[in-house]
């Protein structure tokens, strides 16, 4: 089946602490999956273990793309084999520029030879570009270096929207943008919405979920899910917070990391 | 502790040499008179390095060249630096004497002076012996007065007052014969409000170890524009000590462009004097080490006149176990005032062996002036590597991109298309790739 995706069991360790305890998800092509939670709920870590940076450490579980086995492969492959995350915090790289890091990340998905012509390029950076608002300028700055929170957050919209992923995970897309950024990186993700495409929309706010529409909405403490629903749950959310979920499911201190 | 310096040649064969190729006596007297010097000065003092412990003995002796035709008779190992420079001025250097000088008719026309320095000491003595080692004394260290006792071949470059060469004047050095003494000296005269862009390239082509002793002065007339820029590539068998000065004269400014590329130990200093008021100095050094190459980089900026900025910027990457010692110097005197001197030296580490150093001096004696300076010694940032993975890119390429990022700011400043491109293939080499 297009882009399934499944995660089971999974456990994560970050310096030593197990911040992921447990986490099971199964997504597939044309379905958008919110998880919620509030800060420290490992929401982060989630995206990064799946992800695969270096500083996490996955102690169990298995996550697998249409059948292969995500968590043997390197971070490149795994963006390769179809992976996305759009960061909470992208990194700034000098003397990089934004097109010249684009067209590589294009090129390392095409056969030696096959490499996209610079004026195709050029063209399709451009024409997204404009989709998403962005000065053109931003083409030739040096990647994310002085770019404001929005500017980075739409960037990284741009980089799912060029290179087609099929999982595609964005982390707190909307922390630091005004409502006119929200509705234009919002319209992004939705031009990209497909059948052959599922999205992992991590947020704390409801508000983002007004524009990109889940069809299942799961909810994060103590590192693992502990209540699903539809889109009614995150309206319920929106309406009274994470209180009563807590109170629901005798959870006191929903963070993880502070207990043994 | 007194160390006895070696003089590879006698005072006997040093004017026998001279006279032999008709030198004029003043010269000799110079060359001898530093010879003297040689014998009782100290090498250079290096920060952190041990310049004593380096292969600078092997200064081979004079051997005559054979001149070449044409260009297609140079030596393969520059074919490609020298390449369609057919209509050009170009000047090549091959061990101790210039093979090839070719000035273009329309700057010949004009009153400009471009042949090797050998020939300039015979043909405009007067105008030679007015600057010859007035930068770069003899008396500084058994370096500089080993070079000054020594130098063969070399360029003289004159450019009359008022007269813009638009046109880069080009050289080529090359030391194939490690037998033969290979101790260039470049000399550019620019006189009032005239401008030049002078480019060389350094090169060697054999197996026994050899030295390149060299010095560079460069005298800026008043309103005079001077971009230098030098691109040393010598391969492992070559040590290169290498002194570079500007004197500046009023609102005079002399550019540095300097590619550190070799593959064996390299002493370098690149200084300018500003000592007329408005007079400015802009540097860039671009350098990567690899293997264990020992390299101490240094560049200088003093400032005399009133209203002279300078700017001063050193990036280097090192891998393997390259060591580098990277020396920024920005010395402001009494009077100088509104002068303004900034420096950056930025050192990336590509393995754990490898190391760098940066130095930042600022050394002030007036107040009314400004003054900064940026120095870093870092590794590739994991969080970076691990950013541009996500997005599909290989380690090796992600690493790659780092790196020449980090050259970027610099290299992309650099005004000369082709030496912009040559840098960037001569990094890539040296990166091993
Ligand atoms: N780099 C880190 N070093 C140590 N602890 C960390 C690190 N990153 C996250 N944590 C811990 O992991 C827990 C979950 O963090 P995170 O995954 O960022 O949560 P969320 O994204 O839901 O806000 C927090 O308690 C935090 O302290
Ligand atoms: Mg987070």
């Amino acid at each position: 089946m297009a882009a399934e995706f499944v995660i089971e069991g999974l456990k994560a360790t970050i310096e030593g602490k197990e911040i992921l305890k447990g986490f099971n998800l199964q997504m597939k092509g044309g379905e958008v999956h919110a998880i919620m939670g509030p800060n420290g709920t490992g929401k982060s870590t989630l995206a990064s273990s799946l992800m695969g940076h270096p500083k996490y450490e996955v102690t169990e579980g298995t996550v697998t793309l249409e059948g292969e086995d995500v968590l043997e492969m390197a971070v490149d492959e795994r963006a390769r084999a179809g992976l996305f995350l759009a960061m909470q915090y992208p990194s700034e790289i000098a003397g990089v520029t934004n097109s010249d890091f684009l067209r590589s990340a294009i090129n390392a998905r095409r056969e030696e030879g096959s490499e996209i012509s610079l004026i195709k390029f050029i063209r399709q950076m451009e024409g997204k570009m404009k989709e998403l608002e962005m000065n053109p300028e931003f083409m030739h700055r040096y990647l994310n270096e002085g770019f404001s929170g929005g500017e980075k957050k739409r960037n990284e919209i741009l980089q799912m929207m060029l290179l087609e992923p099929k999982i595609v995970i964005l982390d707190e897309i909307d922390s630091g943008l005004d409502i006119d950024a929200l509705r234009v990186v919002a319209q992004g993700v939705n031009a990209m919405r497909s059948e052959d495409r599922g999205f992992l929309v991590i947020t704390h706010y409801q508000r983002l979920l007004n524009y990109i529409k889940p069809d299942f909405v799961h909810i994060m403490m103590q590192g693992r899910i502990v209540k699903s629903g539809g889109p009614e749950l995150a309206e319920r959310l929106e309406a009274e917070g994470y209180e009563w979920v807590k109170e629901e499911l005798g959870i006191e201190d929903e963070t993880v990391g502070q207990e043994a | 502790m007194m160390t006895q310096t070696i003089l590879p040649v006698d005072a006997g064969r040093l004017s026998e040499l001279s006279l032999r190729s008709g030198e004029p006596e003043w010269l000799k007297e110079s060359r001898l008179k530093a010879l003297e010097l040689a014998a009782e000065l100290e090498l250079p003092k290096l920060e952190k390095t041990r310049i004593e412990r380096w292969n600078i003995h092997q200064y081979g002796s004079y051997k005559e060249s054979a001149a070449i035709a044409a260009l297609n008779e140079a030596p393969s190992s520059i074919a490609a630096i020298v390449g369609s420079a057919e209509e050009g001025s170009l000047i090549i250097q091959r061990n101790s004497g210039a093979v090839y000088t070719r000035l273009a008719p329309e700057l010949a026309e004009q009153g400009v002076i471009f042949t090797d320095l050998q020939t300039a000491v015979k043909e405009h003595g007067e105008l030679v012996q007015r600057y010859l080692h007035t930068a770069v004394k003899p008396e500084e260290h058994s370096v500089a007065a080993l070079h000054a006792a020594l130098w063969n071949g070399g360029v003289f470059l004159y450019i009359p007052k008022n007269v813009v060469v638009e046109t880069p004047v080009q050289a080529v050095f090359l030391t194939d014969d490690a037998e033969a003494a290979f101790a260039p000296h470049v000399l550019i005269v620019a006189d009032s409000n005239s401008s030049v862009t002078y480019v060389d390239n350094y090169v060697s082509g054999k197996n026994d170890a050899g030295l390149h002793n060299g010095a560079v002065e460069v005298f800026v007339g008043a309103g005079a524009k001077v971009r230098f820029a030098t691109v040393h590539q010598f391969g492992a068998d070559t040590t290169d000590v290498t002194y570079r000065r500007a004197i500046v004269e009023n609102d005079g400014t002399v550019e540095w462009i300097v590619g550190e590329m070799n593959d064996g130990d390299t002493a370098s200093d690149t200084k300018s004097v500003l000592k007329g008021s408005g007079a400015s100095s802009d540097a860039k050094v671009i350098a990567v080490g690899s293997g264990s190459q020992k390299l101490n980089y240094t560049t200088q900026a003093q400032h005399f006149g009133k209203n002279t900025p300078s700017n001063m910027i050193t990036r280097a990457v090192m891998r393997e176990s390259a060591t580098s010692i990277i020396n920024g110097i920005t010395k402001i005197e009494k009077g100088a005032t509104r002068a303004d001197g900034q420096q950056t030296e930025k050192v990336l580490m590509l393995s754990p062996k490898a190391r760098g150093d940066a130095n930042p001096i600022l050394l002030i004696d007036e107040d009314d002036v400004t003054a900064g300076h940026a120095a870093s010694v870092g590794q590739v940032n994991p969080e970076q590597i691990y950013y541009l993975m996500s997005r599909g890119i290989s380690r090796a390429d992600a690493e790659r991109l780092v790196i020449y990022g980090f050259l970027a700011p610099v290299v992309s400043q650099i005004p000369l298309e082709g030496l912009r491109e040559q840098l960037k293939s001569l990094v890539e080499r040296k990166l091993g790739q």
